[in-house]
């Protein structure tokens, strides 16, 4: 046995990093494990072809937590902005395209209707994703118990609701719950507006725009109240300040270190082991690993209770969503766009029926043949992604499910020529420009990032698992059966995303915790 | 000419219920009905000589036993017969058999699937206390949450109190619950596709909704909270078709000096300076009362009853915006002798209940892709029964009646309305995908009454041909049904009450919209309440 450290946790990824900076700023020793060569997670940039990089995982940041950036100063720890209030283009194949920047949107013929529509929309849409915002720094409550905490928490959003007004609660309640696709209908004419509205609602889950949930799930996005922006240097950089900040608290990370087992000792948490066997001892292990992983993989699930581990395995967690990474030897022309705004948020969903197409094909084990994307051209503002003059495409693309009939291996090729073959439509000639393509889906994303089922938000974001339920009852205070075990990733309230709140909520559950064993 | 206390449009069940209890509680009521027979769409007919059909809504469950009991419809000659366990039967000959005895119903399950039968216990567990705790809010009215009335303050106080006693655990796995697709749900407990399939399908039955979408286990929990004679999640027949509850229903409300006019079309709900005073029928006769009920959809009764410019415009939007799309279609069917499933024939007496024809969640998905796609199902979910098997009384001797519920079929055909031809090659999709399963069943027909969105709306008045007068979704159950701020059964002006399934809690032969409308407008007009308040009946 090393000498025993107070504080083990689990991965490197923004969460991890986040939750050691707390923990060591109050005073626990604290060592990050990081199985990958250098930190981050699914928070990354790394070069995927010789002189280009991109952000691997998320490429766009819009929830990042303003308290994290705030009280670990991340700007003085390095983080910067190579461009900020991204705009969105929802693109027309007639090259009459979109511009959404906010509750304005001009173009494709919009009719003052659908703008007038459009301000109210996003006045209301904003507002009620206000309510799931402020659950973001909160431990969810547990219902049903008289601990005097919960009640409150409980009692703060039901005042949250109640304080929107009548007419805007009603609302809320009415809508909250179901598709976003009868929302948009009821609001909206024009087909390309919804389109892109409705990507919004279904980017990285399991659903289509007629499912119902896709209202939340677009508040969720929503939640952060912030424009779309991205990191210089791409979105390592967001990971690279949080490890220089978790070190400046006297945090140690180690990378290269892979966690093989949790260990334990009698009914509590005694360490961990890693590959190789080396032991390391700690009084409190938080894993920001999924909770598959942590539990049926690192923990095991012999050690835990029957109905337990069927609700871990009952989580929800097969991504949809793939990601296309492009390095060209030019900057691309999209018909009908002009060079200054090749830098927004590209959206390919032409209208609301078309994504609904889409996401059959993922109910039934099948790629989309017509997949809907969000791009983005990162080197456009940012010259370290690529070679001067040269460039780099960085696209989400759906629905590619991570289960599918055929396999993957053979799969990923089609699906790789018809998203560009799709691209080909969009920015004729784009084909020819590509120096190497590299397309990661949802079985890449497991491997590369250590996700159970590649879904991005470590389980799906939908309102059953979700705050308290989040990633199981009776685990969702960031706390475990297991004395010592604690969960700090995404698959915690209040999910994917880079946010950091998970993480920064699990440092004040573990402080709670250790103090409370202590005192007893 | 003379003035009535009440007028009531729509001898429906809810209507006549809603008729029934004001007429009990000494008012004067004026009971309207557009067709020459009453009832709506729990009716029973002779469409085909000597025979029998229930044409429309085919199963009684859900009837809450409180009105039952209230309106005395035993006395009035009402009988509920169970009917035995279901059958579905897949593509390759496999099927699965359900019945009453529980233990029987796992043994058949371990035959499938030993893990499933273990699971089932759980399941049963599970969906029962779900079905507890929503029965004791069916014949209660919802409040307001956005109210600070004493009254809207006691009820959610009383909730939150019902919800608290079922604990930590039972409360979270109601959350999920509510919010999650029947297949998901599903998955959770089976393994076996054919078990999925056949406990999938009442997750959509009468919704637009998919098995993959969702809020759709709701649905199924709308299905299995009803019960017979206390027996919960069992169904049966009225004896002598579904008609033979109108009609109990009917003459108690007679008995209480209740007046049924049908072949009374109305055209107009009158109002003068922002209150009630009556209607209008089509044939011009006017009827005046300060008490307005309407049990016609919560669509039809704004925007074809009522003059636009009386009613506000957000009023009016929300009206608009109200989910009601038609997803399901029937086929009425008198046949020469009983059919012979291939897959049943060591064990005919499955025959005696619900039988369905999908072997596959997927199949079922499919199906409402088509929906989707502006199209009937090409492959679609069939809910078949044979009542006469039960009730003698639907056929001649030797004869039966096949009642073939059918999803999806949708309002209108790409956009279009439907024409006879299409009804036709629809029902002859249905007879061919059941002529697979039992061979020579075409040669049994002796004739087949083939029912659309269309003929639903056009016949029964019900918007879009939607079996529950609006979707069964979170945006519009409980204090949300019909739209925010009108789930007290008032409408926007006064004297004028909505009493239909578009209001809490919904659709099926339930008749608590009726009866709760009947509590809130007695309690208007300061007379003693006779309807029966929610108990925990178990």
């Amino acid at each position: 046995m090393t000498k025993p450290s107070h504080c083990i946790i689990i991965g490197a990824g923004h969460n991890g990093l986040t939750c050691a900076a707390y923990l060591a700023k109050a005073g626990k020793q604290v060592t990050v494990l990081e199985a990958a060569e250098q930190v981050g997670g699914a928070a990354i940039t790394r070069e995927f072809t010789p002189g280009y990089r991109v952000s691997a995982g998320a490429h766009l940041l819009y929830m990042l937590d303003k308290n994290v950036r705030k009280e670990l100063s991340l700007e003085s720890a390095g983080l910067a902005f190579s461009q900020r209030d991204i705009k969105t283009v929802a693109l027309a194949e007639d090259g009459n395209h979109l511009v959404i920047a906010g509750g304005s949107v001009h173009g494709a013929d919009i009719t003052q209707a659908d703008q007038v529509a459009m301000q109210e929309y996003q006045r209301f849409m904003t507002r009620f994703a206000g309510i799931i915002g402020r659950l973001h720094n909160r431990i969810p409550p547990r219902i049903g118990n008289k601990n005097r905490s919960d009640l409150l928490s409980l009692a703060k959003t039901a005042l949250d609701i109640r304080m929107l007004g009548r007419d805007d609660m009603r609302e809320f309640l009415r809508i909250a719950g179901v598709n976003i696709y009868d929302i948009l209908q009821e609001n909206f004419e024009h087909s390309l507006l919804k389109g892109a509205l409705s990507l919004d609602g279904v980017l990285g889950t399991n659903l289509g725009p007629r499912s119902n949930n896709s209202v939340f799930t677009a508040l969720h996005r929503l939640s952060g109240l912030q424009g779309m922006a991205m990191p210089k240097g791409g979105m390592g950089a967001v990971s690279d300040a949080l490890a220089v900040a978790a070190r400046k608290q006297g945090a140690s990370i180690r990378t290269s270190a892979t966690v093989s087992r949790i260990c334990l000792q009698g009914d509590r948490v005694a360490g961990v082991e890693l590959h190789g066997g080396e032991e390391i001892a700690a009084t409190a292990v938080i894993s920001s690993a999924d909770p598959k992983t942590t539990f049926l993989g690192l923990l095991g699930a012999h050690n835990l209770e029957a109905g337990f581990v069927r609700r871990i395995n009952n989580i929800r967690m097969h991504g949809n969503a793939a990601k296309l990474h492009l390095a060209l030897d030019d900057l691309p022309e999209f018909e009908g766009l002009e060079k200054s705004q090749l830098g927004e948020r590209l959206l390919i969903a032409p209208d609301i029926e078309y994504v609904e197409r889409a996401f059959n094909h993922a109910k039934y084990g099948e790629h989309s043949s017509r997949p809907v994307a969000e791009i983005t051209i990162p080197s456009l503002h940012d010259d370290s992604l690529a070679p001067a003059g040269k460039h780099v495409l960085s696209a989400v693309v759906q629905y590619a499910p991570y289960e599918i009939k055929e396999s993957w291996n053979t799969e990923k090729t089609v699906f790789t020529d018809l998203v560009v073959d799709l691209l080909e439509q969009y920015a004729p000639g784009i084909r020819r420009q590509i120096v190497h393509q590299e397309m990661l889906t949802p079985v890449d994303i497991e491997r590369e990032f250590r996700i159970t089922g590649g879904h991005w938000h470590h389980g799906e974001l939908a309102m059953d698992q979700f705050l308290m339920l989040r990633p199981v009852p009776h685990a969702a205070q960031y706390l475990s059966p297991v004395n010592g075990l604690f969960l700090c990733g995404a698959g915690s309230h209040p999910g994917g995303g880079v946010m950091g709140s998970a993480g920064r909520n699990a440092a004040s559950a573990v402080l709670k915790a250790t103090s409370k064993e202590l005192r007893s | 000419m003379k003035k009535h206390d009440a007028i009531v449009i729509g001898a429906g069940h809810n209507g006549l219920t809603n008729a029934a209890f004001l007429a009990k509680a000494g008012l004067d009521v004026l009971l309207l009905e557009k067709n020459t027979y009453i009832g709506g769409a729990t009716v029973s007919q002779e469409i085909h000589k000597d025979w029998m059909y229930s044409n429309c809504s085919y199963v009684c469950s859900l009837l809450r036993p409180e009105v039952y009991r209230g309106l005395n419809l035993a006395k009035y000659g009402l009988q509920v017969v169970p009917y035995g366990g279901s059958a579905t039967i897949s593509q390759n000959g496999n099927y699965l058999g359900s019945y009453v005895d529980a233990d029987v119903s796992r043994r058949e399950m371990a035959r499938l699937s030993p893990r499933d039968a273990d699971a089932k216990v759980r399941y049963d567990r599970d969906i029962m206390r779900q079905c507890r705790f929503i029965r004791q809010f069916l014949l209660r009215t919802a409040p307001d949450p956005t109210s600070f009335r004493p009254r809207d303050l006691v009820e959610m106080f009383h909730m939150g109190k019902e919800l608290l006693k079922l604990g930590e655990g039972v409360i979270y796995d109601m959350m999920r619950f509510y919010t999650m697709s029947i297949s998901d749900f599903l998955d959770e407990y089976f393994e076996h596709p054919l078990i999925k399939a056949a406990k999938a399908g009442s997750g959509i039955i009468g919704s637009a909704m998919g098995v993959m979408s969702p809020g759709t286990a709701y649905v199924l929990l709308h299905h299995a909270m009803g019960d017979v004679d206390g027996n919960m999640g069992a169904w049966g027949f009225a004896r002598g078709g579904m008609g033979a509850i109108a009609s109990a229903m009917d003459d108690c409300f007679k008995d209480h000096g209740g007046e049924t006019m049908t072949g009374s079309g109305v055209q107009q709900i009158l109002l003068k300076n922002g209150k009630v005073t009556g209607v209008a029928l089509e044939n011009g006769n006017e009827y005046h009362a300060d008490v307005v009920v309407s049990n016609m959809t919560f669509p039809r009764t704004f925007l074809e009853c009522m003059d636009a410019n009386d009613l506000d415009p957000d009023f009016l939007r929300n009206v608009k915006n109200f989910k009601i799309r038609g997803s399901s279609g029937k086929l009425n069917i008198a046949l020469d002798g009983l059919p012979n499933f291939t897959a049943l024939e060591n064990n005919p007496e499955l025959i005696k209940g619900d039988m369905h024809l999908v072997d596959s969640v997927e199949r079922l998905e499919r199906a409402y892709d088509d929906w989707k796609n502006g199209s009937w199902s090409k492959d679609p979910y069939i809910d078949m029964l044979i009542p006469s098997l039960t009730d003698p009384t639907m056929a001649p001797p030797g004869k039966h009646f096949m009642s073939v519920f059918v999803q999806y079929v949708p309002p209108k055909v790409h956009g279009k309305d439907w024409t006879d031809e299409q009804r036709d090659q629809f029902g002859q999709t249905v007879i061919d995908r059941i002529e697979s399963y039992a061979p020579g069943f075409k040669d049994l027909i002796l004739h087949a009454e083939i029912r659309t969105p269309r003929e639903l709306e056009d016949e029964i008045g019900l918007t879009q041909g939607n079996i529950f007068q609006g979707e069964l979704t979170l945006d519009q159950l409980f204090f949300n049904r019909p739209i925010p701020g009108y789930a007290q059964y008032r409408g926007p002006v006064k004297g004028l009450y909505m009493c239909g399934s578009s209001n809490h809690p919904g659709g099926g032969v339930m008749a608590a919209p009726g009866a709760n409308a009947a509590r809130e407008i007695l309690r208007d007009i300061h007379k003693p309440n006779t309807v029966p308040e929610g108990w925990l009946d178990d």
